[in-house]
């Protein structure tokens, strides 16, 4: 049976984890390749890198960092942040990234979704979504949440769908940062309407959390940064949880 | 030993390279018919869309070569569907190397099936210490019927062949390169296969 998804989510900036990392005795908790051996290890289905450069610089060192990560990391991992163009998504899948996360280019420029299908296949697309409820509907915002679109989410999650995204990755505003859950009942509507897998982010603070994502939410992945980073939840703990509740995951 | 990665421009093979490295053997990505001809071992990948990447092969004359060969040959993704009879992405011929056709999973599931599977039933000295029911790493949209060829399966919508072998021809829907520990095992298993070129 297909499993369920955990997902650790580290934000990169300049080749380095940002904020601190402390869930195990670690060399050096900034340096991104050494964390990514150590959550394979420890269970995790995938990971994401979310570059939060600004400089062309920082950039580079990203890619750098991708190879590297390819070169010492047995599980899949997805790259995403600033991702503009097919010629930015060539580099990062030839330097070893299996899938690249687009957020904001999608929205100035829909097409570019079609444009990554059809050049890499949907396997490697996924559409990162950021949205908000503000008066019980659902809006897109762009550049991490801040500025709003006329985008309503579940619409915006059927076009990309329709133009060849092979996943989302869907971040609540309300529940992001707050550790009260995910947002499972937008996520049980999303997973509805769509068939493509759809992964929760946002709101991660208990493994009960994890539990009813799965459950309630229907989604097919779950991905956290905290929660994991701080040792909080350990992985193996979280699946063998999920698993004494009958959801399938890899252990 | 000499390990040619058949590279003819379809999807991400640099994963694979890193693969065998961690393993100490170094790959060569290479194109070139006389050098696929004389290795030791050949891997034949593939990610995207089928009737490109039938195309890129067929440009690069590798179509009529890849099916010649006799020393082991381990297609990986879409590398296996090509070595099969045909398949219903782009309604594309295949090399015909397996007696099957691949068909795309239907809406009742969530298409591509994207994750991690188990396989079972393992027939064959690829699987030697990978016990059943280990987790593999998949993406896919289309898949292999479960045929006489099939030595794994995995259950997707349906009980499917996540792994053939016909002669020195294998190939794996999932990813061995990705798969972990399981998918390393996997691969070392390959390398160790008794070559008769």
């Amino acid at each position: 049976m297909l499993t369920k998804r955990i997902i650790p989510c580290l934000d990169i900036k300049n080749g380095r984890t940002v904020k601190g990392v402390n869930f195990v005795n670690l060399i050096d908790a900034g340096d991104p390749v050494i964390l990514a051996k150590q959550y394979a290890e420890l269970g995790a289905d995938e990971l994401v890198f979310l570059d939060i450069s600004a400089t062309l610089e920082g950039r580079k060192t990203m890619l750098e960092m991708v190879l590297k990560v390819a070169e010492q990391v047995n599980i899949p991992f997805t790259v995403g942040g600033g991702i503009s163009s097919v010629a930015d998504v060539d580099l990062l899948l030839k330097s070893g990234a299996d899938k690249v996360s687009i957020n904001s280019s999608a929205i100035k420029r829909p097409e570019l979704v079609n444009e990554l299908a059809e050049k890499f296949g949907n396997q490697c697309v996924v559409i990162a979504i950021d949205a908000k409820q503000i008066d019980g509907e659902w809006i897109v915002h762009l550049a991490g949440g801040t500025i709003p679109t006329n985008l309503n989410l579940f619409d915006w999650a059927k076009e990309v769908e329709a133009r060849g995204a092979g996943e989302i990755l869907f971040t609540s505003m309300n529940n992001d940062g707050t550790k009260a859950g995910f947002a499972n009942e937008a996520l049980a509507k999303l997973s509805t309407e769509l068939n493509i897998p759809i992964i929760a982010s946002g709101g991660a603070g208990t493994v009960q959390h994890f539990i009813d994502t799965f459950k309630i939410g229907k989604s097919d992945a779950a991905l956290a940064a905290s929660v994991f980073h701080f040792g909080e939840i350990a992985i193996l703990d979280l699946k063998q949880a999920l698993e004494q509740h009958n959801i399938p995951v890899r252990i | 030993m000499k390990l040619i990665i058949i590279d003819y421009g379809a999807g991400n093979i640099k994963s694979i390279q890193f693969a065998f490295k961690r393993l100490g053997v170094d790959a060569i990505l290479s194109n070139n018919i006389d050098e696929i001809k004389t290795a030791d071992k050949v891997i034949f990948p593939g990610v995207g869309e089928a009737s490109s990447a039938m195309k890129m092969l067929q440009e690069s004359g590798l179509d009529k070569i890849i099916p010649t060969l006799k020393q082991p040959v381990l297609g990986i993704c879409l590398g296996m569907q090509l070595m099969c009879n045909f398949s219903e992405e782009g309604n594309t011929k295949g090399l015909g190397i397996f007696d099957v056709e691949i068909k795309r999973f239907s809406n009742a599931v969530k298409v591509p099936q994207m994750g991690w599977n188990t396989v079972s039933n393992l027939k064959s000295a690829l699987f030697t210490g990978v016990k059943e029911k280990e987790f593999m790493y998949l993406v896919h949209s289309f898949y292999a019927e479960n045929c006489k060829e099939c030595i794994a399966t995995t259950t997707y919508e349906t009980a499917y062949a996540a792994a053939l072998q016909k002669d020195n021809f294998y190939g794996v829907q999932f990813h061995p390169e990705k798969s972990s520990l399981a998918g390393e095992q996997l691969l070392k298993n390959f390398l160790e296969l008794q070559t008769n070129n």
